[in-house]
């Protein structure tokens, strides 16, 4: 089969090899788990006990307020110990609900009884999705339920599987589509219920050749080969970003400022699928999901199954701990992840991975001088010229910034990755974007 | 443990491992070549004026920003590179003030006054050439090849007495010309390499070098036009200026198009100082005058982001 991607984009060392060959090990949470009451992109969470509070595994212990969020269930049994607010990445801080395990590992009823998804409504499977507490779980943590809740859904005819992994380090969507390839099947099977025109693609990159071969079994297991196709992809950063994606399956264009759906697309993490999957048939909710301990710092690199509120310690400690001090603890990949302050963090719905990364792994000299080598404008997946964003960011111009697209950025860091004078360029026009966007809302309150 | 804190930082956390001083340093290893042969050539007089030119280009820009408090940047290797090619462009026969003068205009006037590497606007090499050619006109154009005094292949194309050397002899660069630029072959050995290792796409030295063909295959009314057209782009500083400086990161556009329209702008306005100018050379003045046109050209030629509606 051919191999399809996108235009432009970069190869960085994948450094897979850490975790690759080895199993998937079970972790349960010590004496705490911690819940953050934001695990989504969105409005943050109400929490919905109170201290002193028993609660159960899979019990829903803070939902939505707005619409655009996701209710929060606890991944274990024990009292609720104190409702505060816990230091998180850059300097903000994020309230969570920290429960005392109990060890017992109660659970909750099942959300409802097994059932046959081909008898459910849309509305009906849609409410499941919604109250499982379901969101993106390739790390952008998007409300899943609101992105199946399209106006148009009778004009999609393309749910998109992201099995691309493209991040470098992590290879937790790789193990889960080795272990659950028929669960996230039939988590793809529900969706293409709910949109009666749609086909189902699965999109893998090349380096996962194990992985393209247990998702092709599990569909003619599942006998939906009809209407669900793996589609092989080139192992090239960013493949796994939802536009770059759409382009290269379908050979599609998403309009700026507009969504997949618009086109008929949806794209969703194979890791959804398969809480898709674990919701409606099942009646469970999110609590749990794999998480890759790696990292040039950890002494033995490992995925876990874990539950969500699991803390990053437990996860590195499970790992055999440091071998040596690292210098940044990100959350999620090196591409895109985020830095966290600390080791007390917890894993919530979205957290693909614990990289503890070395000195000589992440150190990013001093910046120099643009030299306009032009690498970032042969980089950029967006096509857009990374060096000119940079230049009107720093300078505060944001008419010209806006000019040029700069609000089309997707921040997958590939200009900044290339840059041979060290610019932090993601960092210069995520901090443009934010001052358009605060602009934006200031006109709005006016 | 658990209490200390991380570093904390925008992503990305990984990077190339590429730098300024590599890119440079890739450069320099493909002037190599050209280096070698000019020393064939012109022995050990072509070695000193690099060697001058260089010191020059390097004590200057040392100086600058030791008096002016800056950060040093000569270990990027830029001011090296400025003063190699500066070096290439000038005639073997310069007495040895002409390198080092020559290379504290480059360094002082064009690059550090206007901020630095990555500020100028224009080649600081070609500038300082066009500098020298002004002020001492006469050094600048005594041409000498193993020791006896002749005129230019250029020259004797357009016109000077004497009889134009045979294309291989072009080709491999046993003729009289400024150090670095007879031999095309060395030139182009180095441009296969910039490319290889992608430090220069092919679009501006093929569009221009292109051009200059097209042009003169088009634009004469010799018999042999398309031997006339071989010379047109075999002499002169045609294969230094299209490989080296026309595609100078800081004075040419990163546009794909612009590239496009900075190789075939140099072609044309070389074809037009090359036979309607006095001098017999525009490889010079045609790169230095599109570098002016860099910005407008790279604002004309934003490409099309992904997903834009225009």
């Amino acid at each position: 089969m051919e191999t399809l991607t996108f235009k432009k984009g970069v190869h960085p060392s994948y450094n897979k090899e850490l975790t690759e060959d080895r199993p998937v090990v079970e972790l349960l949470p010590k004496e705490k788990a911690v819940f953050l009451m934001q695990q989504h992109t969105g409005a943050i969470c109400q929490p919905i006990v109170k201290k002193g509070d028993r609660v159960l595994a899979g019990q829903m212990i803070a939902d939505a307020v707005a619409s655009i969020s996701a209710p929060i269930h606890s991944s274990i049994s024990g009292v609720v110990c104190d409702i505060t607010e816990i230091p998180y990445t850059m300097g903000t801080s994020v309230p969570a609900i920290i429960i005392e395990n109990d060890h017992e590992y109660k659970q909750a009823e099942p959300m409802h009884e097994q059932c046959n998804y081909w008898e459910l409504s849309r509305e009906n499977i849609i409410d499941i999705i919604h109250e499982a507490g379901i969101v993106g779980m390739g790390g952008a943590a998007f409300p899943t339920y609101i992105k199946l809740s399209p106006s148009n859904y009778e004009e999609i005819h393309s749910i998109i599987l992201n099995g691309c992994e493209c991040e470098p380090y992590i290879t937790c969507d790789h193990k889960l589509m080795l272990d659950g390839a028929k669960k996230i099947v039939e988590g793809l099977n529900i969706m293409l219920h709910l949109f009666p025109n749609a086909k189902g693609y699965i999109g893998i990159e090349d380096n996962k050749m194990d992985a393209i071969l247990a998702m092709q079994e599990a569909i003619d297991a599942v006998g939906v080969s009809s209407k669900i196709e793996v589609k092989i992809l080139e192992t090239k950063y960013p493949q796994g970003s939802e536009k770059q994606l759409i382009s290269a399956i379908l050979n599609r264009e998403v309009p700026t400022g507009r969504l997949p759906a618009d086109i008929g697309c949806i794209v969703q993490n194979v890791g959804t699928a398969y809480a898709i999957y674990e919701a409606v048939v099942e009646g469970k909710p999110l609590i749990s999901r794999i998480v890759t301990v790696t990292g040039g710092a950890i002494s033995h690199p490992q995925d876990f199954l874990v539950r969500v509120g699991t803390s990053f310690q437990e996860l590195i400690d499970a790992a055999g701990g440091f071998t040596e001090r690292p210098t940044k603890i990100i959350s999620g990949g090196p591409m895109m992840g985020v830095t966290m302050p600390n080791t007390n963090v917890p894993i919530t719905k979205a957290t693909t991975a614990v990289l503890c990364l070395l000195k000589e792994e992440t150190c990013i000299p001093d910046e120099s001088n643009c030299i306009r080598c032009g690498r970032c404008v042969r980089a950029c997946p967006m096509n857009l010229l990374p060096l000119y964003l940079d230049q009107f960011g720093r300078r505060g111009d944001i008419d010209r910034f806006k000019s040029i697209n700069g609000t089309s950025c997707i921040e997958c860091g590939c200009c900044a990755y290339v840059c041979p004078a060290h610019l932090r360029i993601v960092n210069t026009i995520r901090n443009a974007k934010r001052e358009i966007r605060n602009n934006n809302n200031v006109k709005k309150v006016i | 443990m658990t209490d200390n804190q991380f570093i904390e930082a925008s992503s990305p956390h990984i990077h190339e491992s590429a730098s300024t001083k590599a890119i440079m340093l890739d450069v320099i290893i493909a002037l190599i070549p050209a280096l070698i042969a000019s020393v064939v050539f012109f022995k050990i007089r072509a070695l000193i004026i690099v060697v001058l030119s260089v010191v020059s280009c390097v004590l200057s820009e040392l100086l600058w920003q030791k008096i002016f408090r800056q950060q040093s940047t000569i270990d990027d290797l830029s001011a090296v590179v400025t003063g190699i090619l500066l070096a290439f462009t000038l005639p073997p026969t310069v007495p040895y003030y002409i390198p080092v003068v020559g290379g504290i205009f480059a360094i002082i006037i064009v690059k550090q006054i206007f901020g630095g590497i990555g500020k100028n606007f224009l080649n600081p090499a070609l500038a300082s050439r066009a500098f020298l050619m002004a002020t001492w006109p006469a050094v600048m154009s005594k041409w000498t090849l193993d020791g006896v005094s002749t005129a230019t292949p250029l020259e004797l194309l357009k016109g000077a007495s004497g009889n134009v050397p045979p294309i291989w002899q072009l080709f491999i660069g046993c003729t009289a010309g400024s150090v670095g630029e007879t031999s095309a072959l060395a030139l182009i050995i180095g441009a296969v390499y910039l490319i290889y290792r992608k430090i220069i796409t092919w679009e501006i030295p093929v569009a221009y070098v292109g051009t200059v063909f097209l042009l003169t295959l088009l634009f004469n009314d010799t018999a042999t036009p398309f031997i006339c057209a071989s010379y047109q782009i075999l002499t002169g500083g045609l294969l230094l200026g299209a490989i080296y400086m026309a595609t100078d990161y800081t004075t040419s556009p990163v546009t794909k198009k612009g590239k496009y329209i900075m190789g075939i702008g140099c072609g044309i306005l070389t074809c037009l100082l090359r036979t309607k100018g006095q001098m017999p050379e525009g490889v010079c003045y045609s790169i230095l005058i599109m570098n002016l046109f860099v910005p407008m050209i790279e604002r004309h030629t934003v490409p099309k982001t992904f997903g834009e509606v225009r």
